[in-house]
């Protein structure tokens, strides 16, 4: 099959089942309604399992379920609905549940608006569920990437046992962009689901639990450390980045989804006034990818400018991996505003009225 | 030497956690007992709550999910949805599923998921240490309403089987009690019914069970099962007030 155009939202949808989704369920909230009305209706024909739950609490609750039972499963919402799963998200981490969830950001806080916007960056790698606990977090720049992304994510999600969240924009959401559904993604060596409470008959004189509840504490302490090791062995082999035009470069902007493409357009805008401005797009935003900001070669870099659609939120990250090697600013729209590359251009012309740090 | 009697397979050897006196441990006897007698224990589910029954995941002998507080029949639909053929159960109390959980349990009615709740309504928050509930009875000395619930402070107890016998997909609904012989057999007829139905595919089933809580009540276990028959029954009357299957012979 060539390439198709199709809707960033019902991309996320179809390419969900490519990567074996057999149980979605979700509640409508602008901007990501396609992918549930997508799947009410395609993943429904495949007699798979679709539900339209009474709330986001009850369909993060729902998956919870599924993903008990062993099955691939997923949820979709976007900013004001993902808090409202945070609740299950630290039950599917603290009892090691596989499964997908897709968040489609709007503006915030509160109600904010329906324009796409970077402000869930903190809510999507720090999380607003308790305890200590780490979701695996990747934001695609396009629809192609999402898909490929998503058509992975289960795999991902079960290798680690864990939660999986493909972080994009309402843009990204909204937008139609040529795509392959076809793109040969990497395959691994995935366990059988020996844990799934799928009843005693299927796996005799040995009773499956499902439960995050230890109230020792030094049994607790010991099943974080175990979470531990599984997010440092993530961190190792699952962070992801892209490197552009990082030759000897004057500035370095780090930018991730949306945003990466403005500031695509914004770097060759620069390249015509000889101004050399490399990029580092982090896909996999938590883990973030620290490392790329230690074995960087950048013996004439003025600065690194973070661009994000927030008021600073990667920024913390980026400051962070700089570790105080080279000088940092910030620029960045919020409320749903989608920067101009020629902001993005100014403000690194401007660059020390943009430092941070 | 014939056995006469002996424990179920339907529990575990696990220590019952619930205090001396309590009912819970009869109620979880009678739904270990009928999914033992119709042979589904190899493919059952049950889903724990938040709340005294949390650790029902250590006592019931079938595969368990502990879920988060409410959520139990979300997560049983969650479930059910993919293993229709099983049989899954959740056992929650009033908190759980009359206060934090009511949205996600009126839903899983409505939609008539084929799913059996066991719902334990002793009026009273118990794990946390005696809290009013939304099924406290109007004067009960609660540590949160300690001057004696209200209704114009507190609003009045809610009578859960009623509001769920208005719904279309509910399939058997009773609400039954153990405080002395002749009702646990009656609630285990109830309880068996109700796992009847599911394994006959026929929706949502749920079995609201009067239970005792002597010591948040500061009552000695007798007189506890005592105030069920002559406090709690009358506002909580004892009655079929759905059963599909006799609707379904008319």
């Amino acid at each position: 099959m060539g390439k198709i155009l199709m809707k960033g939202n019902e991309a996320i949808a179809r390419a969900a089942m490519l990567g074996g989704l057999e149980a979605f369920f979700g509640y409508p909230i602008t901007p990501q309604n396609e992918v549930p009305e997508y799947l009410s209706r395609y993943l429904l024909e495949e007699g798979k399992v679709f539900v339209q739950a009474e709330s986001e609490v009850a369909a993060i609750n729902m998956v919870y379920g599924a993903a008990a039972a062993g099955f691939r499963t997923m949820t979709s919402s976007s900013s004001p609905g993902i808090a409202l799963k945070q609740e299950g998200i630290t039950y599917l981490c603290g009892s090691e549940l596989p499964c997908v969830i897709s968040s489609v950001m709007r503006g915030g806080p509160g109600l904010g608006s329906i324009q796409p916007s970077q402000s869930d960056y903190n809510q999507a790698t720090r999380g607003g569920g308790n305890g200590d606990y780490h979701v695996i977090v990747f934001g695609p720049e396009t629809i192609q990437e999402t898909i490929d992304i998503l058509k992975e994510a289960f795999d991902i999600a079960d290798y680690y046992r864990n939660p999986v969240m493909v972080l994009v924009d309402g843009l990204i959401g909204q937008m139609m962009e040529s795509v392959d559904l076809t793109k040969p993604v990497k395959k691994r060596f995935l366990p059988e689901k020996d844990y799934a409470a799928n009843g005693t008959k299927n796996h005799p004189g040995e009773r499956h639990i499902i439960n995050s509840l230890y109230l020792e504490s030094n049994e607790l302490e010991h099943h974080n450390l175990s979470l531990k090791k599984k997010y440092d062995l993530a961190t190792a082999n699952e962070t992801r980045v892209e490197l552009i035009n990082m030759n000897d470069p004057d500035y370095v902007i780090v930018a991730f989804g949306t945003m990466a493409r403005v500031c695509r357009s914004a770097i060759e805008k620069l390249a015509e006034k000889n101004i050399r401005v490399g990029m580092i797009r982090p896909i996999s935003l938590w883990p973030f990818p620290s490392s790329v900001f230690e074995t960087m070669d950048a013996p004439h870099l003025k600065g690194i400018l973070c661009v994000e659609m927030n008021l600073g939120m990667m920024l913390t990250d980026v400051l962070v991996a700089n570790n105080g090697r080279h000088s940092v600013g910030f620029f960045g729209r919020a409320g749903g505003v989608v920067p101009d590359p020629d902001e993005v251009v100014d403000a690194i012309l401007h660059f020390n009225e943009r430092v941070v740090k | 030497m014939e056995v006469k009697y002996k424990k179920t397979k339907g529990l575990t050897d696990s220590p019952l956690s619930y205090c001396p006196g309590c009912t819970h441990g009869i109620i979880h006897k009678l739904v270990a007992e009928v999914l033992e007698e119709l042979g589904v224990l190899g493919e059952s589910i049950v889903i724990a709550s938040v709340g005294c029954s949390v650790f029902s995941y250590r006592f019931f002998n079938c595969d368990a999910v502990q879920s988060a507080h409410g959520r139990a029949c979300a997560v049983a639909t969650g479930i059910k949805r993919n293993l229709p053929d099983h049989v899954v159960f959740t056992y929650q109390g009033d908190g759980d599923l009359a206060s934090i959980g009511i949205a996600e349990t009126i839903h899983a009615a409505n939609r008539g998921e084929n799913i059996t709740v066991i719902f334990v309504n002793n009026a009273i928050y118990g794990m946390t240490g005696g809290q009013m509930a939304p099924t406290s009875l109007i004067g009960q000395k609660t540590t949160t309403s300690p001057m004696g619930r209200m209704a114009e402070v507190h609003g009045s107890p809610l009578h859960i089987s009623e509001i769920f016998s208005q719904i279309d997909r509910v399939a058997y609904l009773e609400r039954v009690s153990v405080f002395n012989p002749r009702q646990v057999r009656n609630a285990k007829n109830a309880i068996r019914k109700a796992f009847t139905y599911q394994v006959e595919k026929r929706g949502f089933t749920m079995v609201e069970v009067l239970s005792s809580c002597p010591v948040n009540w500061g009552m000695t276990p007798v007189d506890s099962l005592k105030w069920i028959e002559e406090k709690m029954v009358p506002v909580f009357p004892l009655k079929v007030f759905k059963d599909k299957g006799v609707e379904n012979n008319v």
